[in-house]
């Protein structure tokens, strides 16, 4: 177990001194270094292969150090990184619009509602820049222009376009490209891959993270891989809510089993719900699909002025009837506000009874003024594999009939809290990507996942983790054949059984499900205290049902996906609580918080910076006792702090 | 509306056997792969084991969904992978035989679940430009023809799910490695290592005991994202240039 630590406590985020621009540089001056033939005494675990599991393994594969990359996909290459559409911001300026990397640095704290580590972000957006360059030299095909050079895009909380893509198909080709970066390594015997492995728990020593246990998903057998850091790289945990735009496979397994052993979560309740998803159809739903947000680009938002057009056909709805609400209420930026600001407008419209479709719950994204304006060809070739895909999937074709979307959870800036060297709590133990909290405070902008995966992975870590390996050097291999290596061994086994031995009447998935009914209705895009109280009770029961009544088929020593889903969902269960533990405790909205005790006469978010400029960062105490809160001051030495308008 | 069908299964008690079921109540709305969720929930509802199949993102770009549908891979609709196959395409009353992906090179797991690592080690022979981390270039010091792009972006749409393994009658992997030879041979990044990429790749397909192709193009076919046969054909011409201008050729 790792160090426990006084509630209360601040944390240090070892963020360095100096000039904010200047910062990274002189970090990167002053890092210790590992030569060259102690790197090779060195072994590393990455947990995750996808933008920051895989970009991270090949760098630090490339500078020498015994990588270990775990999946549990059949393939590195399947990642759910690789559904990301619209794009990845960089700040190279290639349009002459004005960008430079303070613009990107400043867009992304205004972005994330002034709740994200300044230093942090800065060096994100210093690092934008390398990692085009990186993709480009890899052969990421992204689009370009008539001139051979680089085309971009504008996104969402943006005036400039810095924005770059491959079609609407950007997270697979960059994906694609660090995967080919892996796949060289591997030839290149620098690192070894595991697939279909899911890593169950750390291994903490003497305070140290040591290795994991992972379970071989095809034989089902447990492993012991020991390392001298361990990096997890495993993603965000929206599946909590069932329904989500996350792949079926993605869950909180990793990181909520590092929470358990001494790694704080931090925000856990800043959730991103995307603005542009396909509604939900029906109760068999087992995912919703989203649209890209580039789409509203050139796409206007819509829904009818009267309840009473709801039902009629959008093209019969005359202009003076409809209320195109982003345009109205955020001039400034009109379709193109935040996420959170978007899909909070939609709830707002489908609250007030304008939602159209049958359920009630959509709202019109319309292409008719584009098609006039551009042609039908153009608007294909920006969107062409969107609106087929839309088709596919609700049989109507949006170049005729405006597309109908709606909000669904997409992406959790939240995460296990890291240092500005990507450390946990637990010394060893880091967190890249969308796995840790660190970079886009309450609220993600557009194409900044991508960026963060690949900065974390290939320019922030190779460096930061030198500080901690460097003192590593003499430590050795270090052995599996230890007691607590045993014990881990033994608990992961014990709690496999346990779930095998269950034996009740209803299906994981059942459970799963009605924790992400809990989790939307009182959790979701509109929280207020009453619902988290009752969200948290309700979570409490239907924890205890599933550890009664839960029913795992099938055998442990064999290929189970049911047993990996139920293990997944009893994390979830955890999980879920601590969600509307914290959301509960922050009393003020910001970003894809929204507490609606808390707002302005004009319904938007209204933070309170005197009592909540913090990371909330809250410690494991036990199974069915409450999580211990220890705070992260934010302070802003670079970024003047205002309230946030995209009027 | 009401469905029979018809799914491989294999492994645990099952040695090898179409197993017939029954969904009485299937909304057309569905996804083909939400109709299986549902058939599998009746069965672990009944104490029986599920019908093992796989799946992830079940937005077309993952490329793990692999079944072959009444004798197609990924179903009946061209450029469509399985979790994008919706059952308003299928009739009350409609039987529907289902089976996993079919070659030597991708060995069963269970059921409907194969083993598709041989792809993984194609790649790893050669399908990369060797390019370390930090040793890139500015980029836009690469221009490159937008047409030529494009090709090269239409080769690298590949998503590695195998279909075109599975719809070969010769169990072919020509389409999946001439995607990621073609994507890195139309682009002046992969050109210091075109001929060693073309050499490895395809000596490593062989080895992992993919059939030839005799052109019957069934790959194109069933392709779910519209790579085309002429990658095959380029690959063909880049093998053969690779292999006068290499020593190997002289001896």
């Amino acid at each position: 177990m790792a160090k426990s630590t006084a509630p209360g406590l601040k944390l240090d985020s070892k963020t360095p001194a100096g000039k904010m621009s200047e910062k990274w540089e002189e970090y990167k001056g002053h890092v210790p270094l590992v030569s060259p033939n102690n790197k090779r005494r060195i072994d590393v675990i990455i947990v995750g292969s996808g933008l920051a599991g895989a970009s991270a393994a090949a760098s630090l594969g490339e500078l020498g150090y015994n990588v270990k990359v775990f999946t549990f996909h059949d393939s590195p290459r399947r990642a759910h990184s690789i559904a990301a559409q619209g794009g990845i911001n960089a700040a190279k300026n290639y349009r002459n619009d004005g960008d430079s990397v303070y613009r990107l640095f400043y867009d992304t704290i205004k972005g994330g509602d002034y709740r994200a580590r300044e230093a942090n972000v800065h060096r994100l957006a210093e690092a934008s820049t390398l990692i085009i360059d990186q993709c480009v030299a890899q052969g990421v095909p992204f689009a370009r222009e008539y001139g051979g050079l680089l085309d971009n895009r504008s996104f969402g909380g943006t005036q400039v376009s810095r924005t770059f893509y491959a079609r609407g198909q950007t997270g697979q080709q960059l994906l694609i490209g660090a995967y080919q970066a892996l796949s060289r390594q591997v030839q290149l015997g620098a690192v070894e891959l595991y697939n279909r492995h899911e890593m169950l728990d750390v291994v903490v020593v003497d305070g140290k993270c040591r290795g994991i246990i992972a379970r071989n998903l095809l034989t089902g057998e447990l492993e012991r891989h020991a390392a001298h850091a361990v990096v997890l790289c495993t993603g965000g945990y929206g599946n909590v809510f069932y329904l989500s735009t996350n792949a079926m496979m993605s869950n909180t397994t990793a990181a909520w089993r590092a929470h358990r052993r001494g790694a704080f979560f931090g925000n856990p309740c800043y959730t991103q719900i995307h603005p542009t998803c396909i509604p939900v159809s029906g109760d068999y739903q087992s995912k919703l699909t989203l649209m890209s947000e580039s789409l509203r680009n050139d796409g206007r938002v819509w829904v009818p002025k009267r309840a009473e057009d709801r039902l009629k056909d959008p093209r019969q709805i005359a202009e003076e009837d409809r209320d195109y609400y982003l345009e109205r209420r955020y001039p400034a930026f009109g379709n193109l506000v935040p996420r959170d600001i978007a899909s909070r407008a939609a709830k707002v419209a489908c609250d007030e009874g304008l939602g159209v479709g049958k359920s009630g719950l959509a709202v019109y994204l319309d292409f008719a003024d584009a098609i006039k304006r551009f042609g039908k060809e153009t608007v294909e070739a920006r969107y062409g594999n969107l609106f087929e895909m839309y088709e596919k999937i609700t049989g109507d074709n949006p170049y005729e009939v405006p597309m109908r979307i709606y909000p669904a959870v997409h992406y959790t800036m939240g995460g296990l809290w890291v240092d500005y060297d990507l450390m946990t709590t637990v010394p060893g133990l880091y967190a890249a990507g969308e796995a840790n909290f660190s970079d886009h405070g309450a609220n993600r902008l557009g194409a900044s996942a991508l960026m963060q995966g690949l900065a974390d992975g290939y320019f922030v870590l190779p460096y930061t983790m030198g500080t901690y390996l460097s003192n590593e050097i003499r430590t050795g291999a270090i052995s599996t054949q230890t007691p607590e290596f045993e014990q881990v061994e033994k608990e992961v086994r014990d709690r496999i059984n346990h779930l095998m031995g269950l034996g009740g009447k209803q299906s994981v998935e059942s459970f799963h499900r009605r924790l992400g009914k809990i989790m939307w209705d009182k959790c979701g895009m509109a929280r207020n205290a009453k619902g988290l109280e009752e969200a948290i009770g309700e979570i409490r029961e239907l924890r205890a049902e599933f550890w009664r009544d839960a029913f795992v088929p099938g055998r442990t020593d064999e290929y189970n996906p049911e047993l990996e889903k139920a293990w997944r969902v009893a994390d979830f269960l955890e999980l879920g609580e601590l969600m509307c533990q914290d959301a509960l405790h922050r009393n003020e909205s910001c970003g894809g918080h929204f507490r609606e005790e808390y707002q302005t006469p004009e319904g938007e978010a209204q933070r309170d910076d005197d009592k909540f400029m913090y990371v909330a960062a809250w410690e494991w105490k036990g199974e069915n006792e409450k999580a211990a809160l220890h705070k992260e001051p934010l302070e802003y030495e670079e970024v003047k702090v205002t309230q946030r308008s995209y009027k | 509306m009401r469905l029979t069908l018809k799914i491989w299964r294999q492994g645990g008690q099952y040695k090898g056997e179409f197993v017939t079921y029954q969904l009485p109540d299937v909304n057309p709305d569905m996804s083909f792969l939400e109709m299986l969720d549902v058939l599998n929930e009746q069965l672990v509802n009944r104490r029986e084991e599920p019908v093992a199949f796989e799946h992830d993102c079940r937005e077309g770009i993952c490329g793990t969904c692999s079944l072959v549908i009444d004798g197609r891979a990924h179903g009946p609709m061209k450029g469509t992978t399985t979790c994008q196959v919706h059952m308003r395409h299928y009739h009350d009353g409609d039987t529907i035989v289902i089976e996993p992906f079919r070659a030597r090179s991708f060995p069963v797991v269970k059921d409907l679940v194969v083993d598709r690592s041989s792809f993984d080690r194609i790649i790893q022979s050669g399908g990369y430009v060797s390019v370390n981390t930090g040793q890139a270039q500015d980029a836009n010091a690469i221009p490159v023809e937008k047409e030529q792009a494009s090709h090269a972006f239409d080769a690298a749409a590949c998503i590695g799910c195998g279909a075109c393994v599975a719809a070969c009658p010769n169990a072919s992997a020509m389409l999946f490695t001439s995607a990621k030879v073609s994507h890195l041979a139309l682009l002046p990044q992969g050109q210091v290592e075109r001929q060693k990429r073309v050499l490895a790749m395809v000596a490593q397909m062989d080895k992992e005991g993919f059939g030839k192709c005799s052109n019957v193009k069934a790959c194109e076919a069933e392709c779910p994202k519209d790579i085309s046969v002429q990658n095959i054909a380029r690959m063909n011409r880049e093998y053969l240039s690779a292999v006068f201008a290499s020593d190997k050729a002289m001896v």
